[in-house]
């Protein structure tokens, strides 16, 4: 479980996340949903301690972020903005080398990565360098690297970027055989039927505040047609109006 | 600890696959100075053999006023080539190198016992000409000498009167210390090749993670940023020292073909030679390590560290330009600068010379203290929010 609570973060004078509150629960998808330059990779980049928030409190399944930044990391797997692989190692010796950062003993290392590469049907994979994967394989590739930890939450930002019909249905059981396991998912995007076919709660980011959050359910009761692409233009619309640009 | 060698293992195995890293690394660096250095002493020692033993070709203007001062020169090595109309303006053109004119008045001087004239025609601002010049010099005060000698005992008085000062030159310089002059710039060239050995990976392992977005999920995992750092500052430095290793064996190599023995060159590039320069130059290569990335780190993009580190590859010539241009003399505090101080026990080691062990304690103990302290400032980058994001 992620908690979130009051966050803030400027850059210089820009005011990139002011006070964004949220929790995701365990044997969830939740989304961040929200338009381009709204704060969800700040915000996320917080959460997964790259970054420290200027105010408020992060907390993973109870750890304070700010205290126990090294025992979050543990309990978080992290596919971030930025997912580059070393183009030189194969795909089994990049999830490997972050097996090892994780403490795993080579060994461990070993058996956990034929597992998930097994579990990902990355088998044919495995043993190619990375240099000239496709960005379908590659993305398989780093979330391979973000679970090999077995971790009990998700982060993912944006993972369905540059990916084509067949990646995005794979990446879509990926991502629901993680809920099914009771984890806890969280993820990023601005694409609107990416959040209908997966997410289990929303939370609508704009101008680094939430400006909604529940069940699809009932954010599409904000629109009279009972359609959440609707809902969320006039969200947003209406949180323009309060002052947010 | 376990998380840094993760880090250097990984660096490692990535390096010796990339073929740019290994040719510079373990081809270029070790080898293309000793080639240089080789190709460099085996024209310079070569063009001095050649000018010491090749005929000196002269024009000579008023061959038969002297034929026996002719014949004398010709004995020594002076080839005589025939005249020409205006032997100054020949000179002037260059058509000529050097001219040697005998008035008509010289065959009356000679006669009569008066000092007898001969003019010297030449540029000297001909930089080529001048050993000919003191050459041509050299030849006339032979035959001088020895007619001076010869009329001194016509006369019934012993030559040595004429001569009431003699002076002795007594040169302490070891053939080492000869050898050395000549090999000034080799500490630099060791330098450098150890700063290319480790150049690419230390751009690759910063700049180069940052630029392909590799940076920021390598930092998400629970390591400290200085198990980290420390993890590729060190496959930066085994990198390195591999170079430097490797060029030194290079530099045993090229030692044992330099034409030393035509020199009257004695040097000491042995055994020995390896095993004191390496002790005295791995700190050196941990400071030149932890330097690149801290610089590289700096950079946005492999391209910007790139352009960073080559710049960073004159900052060691400056101390062997020093030496060369203003000839100091060695004194402690230089063990104490770091580059310098690696510089100067080189030279000494290279001259036969012994180095006290109070020289190599300073010149360690500071080189390691400027590393720590680089290593410090850098973990302050490697820690500060903008490094992880690349875009």
């Amino acid at each position: 479980m992620i908690e979130a609570h009051d966050l803030w973060k400027a850059f210089g004078a820009t005011q990139a996340v002011a006070g964004v509150s949220f929790a995701a629960q365990d044997g969830e998808i939740t989304g961040l949903l929200g338009p381009n330059g709204a704060g969800k990779t700040t915000t996320l980049r917080m959460l997964y301690t790259l970054m420290r928030p200027d105010r408020g409190r992060i907390r993973v399944d109870g750890f304070d972020a700010a205290s126990a930044p090294i025992e979050v990391r543990r309990r978080i797997g992290v596919l971030p903005d930025s997912r580059g692989l070393y183009k030189r190692l194969t795909a089994r010796e990049n999830v490997e080398y972050f097996a090892r950062l994780h403490g795993m003993n080579p060994q461990q290392a070993r058996d956990r990565c034929s597992e998930l590469l097994c579990a990902l049907q990355m088998q044919t994979l495995a043993d190619r360098r990375t240099e000239g994967f496709s960005q379908g394989e590659r993305v398989k590739t780093a979330i391979a690297r973000a679970l090999v930890h077995n971790p009990r939450n998700v982060i993912l930002d944006e993972p369905s970027n540059g990916l084509d019909v067949m990646a995005n249905r794979g990446l879509r059981d990926v991502l629901r055989g993680l809920r099914a396991e009771g984890r806890c998912v969280l993820m990023s995007t601005h694409i609107m039927q990416e959040v209908i076919a997966l997410c289990d709660r929303i939370v609508i980011i704009a101008y680094g505040r939430v400006v909604a959050d529940g069940t699809p359910e009932a954010l599409r009761a904000h629109s009279p047609e009972r359609n959440l692409e609707d809902a969320f233009m006039k969200i947003i619309g209406a949180a323009a109006l309060e002052g947010g640009v | 600890m376990n998380g840094a060698l993760v880090v250097w293992a990984k660096e490692c195995v990535e390096s010796l696959r990339d073929r740019r890293v290994l040719l510079n690394a373990l081809v270029l660096g070790p080898l293309l100075t000793p080639v240089l250095f080789l190709v460099l002493m085996h024209l310079i020692v070569g063009r001095e053999l050649e000018k010491a033993e090749k005929p000196l070709p002269v024009v000579v203007i008023g061959q038969k006023i002297a034929p026996n001062f002719v014949e004398a020169l010709q004995q020594q090595g002076m080839q005589t080539l025939p005249e020409v109309p205006d032997p100054e303006a020949a000179v002037r053109e260059q058509r000529v190198d050097l001219a040697l004119r005998i008035p008509p008045r010289f065959a009356d001087d000679w006669r009569e016992g008066r000092p007898a004239q001969v003019e010297l025609i030449y540029d000297s601002s001909r930089q080529d000409v001048r050993s000919e010049v003191e050459r041509i010099d050299a030849m006339i005060e032979t035959f001088s000498t020895r007619t001076r000698s010869l009329r001194l005992l016509a006369r019934g008085i012993a030559p040595s009167v004429a001569t009431p000062v003699v002076v002795a030159g007594r040169d302490q310089a070891t053939p080492q210390a000869r050898g050395a002059l000549l090999l000034g710039m080799l500490p630099y060239f060791l330098i450098l090749t150890a700063l290319i050995g480790g150049m690419w990976l230390a751009i690759d392992a910063t700049a180069g993670e940052r630029e392909r977005q590799s940076l920021e999920p390598l930092l998400i995992n629970p390591v400290g940023r200085g198990a980290v750092l420390l993890g590729k500052m060190l496959a930066t430095a085994v990198f390195s020292m591999a170079s430097l290793v490797l060029g030194l064996l290079a530099f045993v190599v090229v030692g044992s073909l330099l034409p030393a023995d035509e020199l009257g060159l004695g040097l000491s590039i042995g055994p020995h030679f390896v095993l004191v320069a390496v002790a005295v130059m791995t700190p050196l290569v941990l400071l030149i390590a932890i330097t690149q990335i801290w610089v590289a780190s700096f950079a946005r993009s492999f391209r910007e560290a790139q352009t960073y580190l080559g710049l960073a590859q004159l900052v060691p010539l400056i101390p062997s330009v020093l030496m060369m241009v203003v000839p100091m003399r060695l004194k402690l505090w230089m063990a104490a600068v770091p580059l310098f101080g690696q510089q100067v026990t080189i030279l000494r080691l290279l001259r036969g010379e012994t180095v006290s062990d109070q020289a190599i304690v300073i010149g360690v103990s500071v080189t390691l203290a400027s590393a720590a302290l680089i290593f410090w400032l850098t973990l302050r980058l490697f820690r500060s929010e903008r490094l992880a994001i690349s875009g």
